[in-house]
């Protein structure tokens, strides 16, 4: 679908590892009179990855466009995607879940299923591999919101303390003065 | 009594240093009770620092006593505040009523000491820790111009909490 208006677009970007990306896809977009909102950039397993908020009058072809020779010269992947999406949306996390054990297959979706059973909505997540290849440890940071609270949290995570996961559950208390 | 207007980051007058209070008058005490009036009404509202109502003087309040199982010292309004002692350190999240709908990670002492006078000019001694000692931490920075942005920490900072072994 093409849009004329001026509306928010995700780019979704993802390719090996090299100076200059950042610089050189958002200074194309700057070119072309975007408007750049919330991102989230970070290097997973020697790739860098961009979400990143765009505003703009262009369609997704002429948008696209604008950055292909950035994407073409750095070898990377990338799409945009018209979203309904607006600034100033933050909500505010009240608990912080640590979680960390030897690596193996579920752990991610046994945390959080029971998370999900037990009211948590989750807003923020960044996990990692770390260890060596022998002993891989897995190591995942969550934060969002307990509606139940944080107590209730940790009462459903004991099933998955059980299982030699370590889970730390402390409120997030937002001082705002 | 009155509510101030609150400035707001970007306004540059947030950065400035603030001066001493000199005059323990009626007039400090009628803008002590807008101040407070002022926190109130905010987001929050367990602190305020004058200059963020535009009054660059060495003026600040804190009361979290609306927090539920917290040590505090009740309302506590500080004057010419100066820190004393600072002991051990801790990341916690804050916010700002001068910088709305953003929050951030800012390592702050976690037990101060410090000296203010009261109202009446008296030279008053506190102790506070955790919480409150955040909050007057992060007064006391507005009256040095300096707001949390410029203490902001990474976002996944010390999310291991440090074992305390017995």
């Amino acid at each position: 679908m093409s849009k004329q208006s001026n509306e928010w677009h995700m780019l979704t970007l993802v390719g090996q590892d090299k100076p200059g990306i950042v610089a050189q896809i958002t200074s194309a977009l700057f070119r072309t009179g975007a408007q750049l909102g919330e991102a989230s950039m970070m290097r997973l397993g020697g790739n860098f990855t961009i979400m990143l908020m765009v505003k703009s009058g262009q369609s997704l072809n002429e948008l696209e466009q604008s950055i292909a020779p950035v994407v073409a010269a750095l070898e990377l992947h990338s799409s945009f995607q018209s979203i309904n999406a607006s600034l100033h949306q933050h909500e505010l996390p009240n608990t912080r879940i640590t979680v960390y054990g030897a690596d193996r297959a579920g752990i991610v979706a046994d945390t959080t299923s029971c998370l999900l059973d037990a009211g948590f909505n989750i807003m923020d997540l960044a996990s990692d591999v770390a260890g060596d290849e022998a002993d891989p440890i897995y190591i995942m940071h969550i934060e969002g919101i307990a509606q139940n609270g944080s107590e209730a949290i940790e009462t459903a995570l004991e099933q998955i303390k059980i299982k030699g996961v370590n889970i730390d559950v402390t409120p997030i208390d937002i001082m705002i003065a | 009594m009155a509510v101030l207007d609150i400035l707001k980051y970007p306004d540059e007058a947030l950065k400035q240093i603030s001066q001493p209070v000199e005059q323990f008058d009626e007039q400090l005490l009628c803008f002590l009770a807008d101040l407070e009036q002022t926190m109130r009404a905010g987001p929050g509202g367990v602190g305020i620092a004058a200059p963020q109502v535009g009054y660059f003087k060495r003026i600040a309040i804190v009361d979290v006593s609306v927090k539920p199982k917290i040590k505090h010292n009740g309302c506590m309004i500080l004057i010419n505040p100066e820190i004393k002692t600072w002991d051990g350190m801790k990341v916690g999240r804050e916010g700002c009523m001068s910088v709305p709908d953003y929050t951030g990670n800012v390592i702050r002492a976690e037990k101060i000491t410090l000296q203010a006078n009261n109202p009446q000019g008296e030279l008053i001694d506190y102790e506070c820790i955790g919480y409150e000692a955040r909050a007057v931490q992060h007064e006391m920075d507005h009256l040095d111009g300096l707001l949390f942005l410029d203490r902001l920490v990474s976002r996944r900072m010390d999310l291991f909490k440090r074992k305390v072994y017995k």
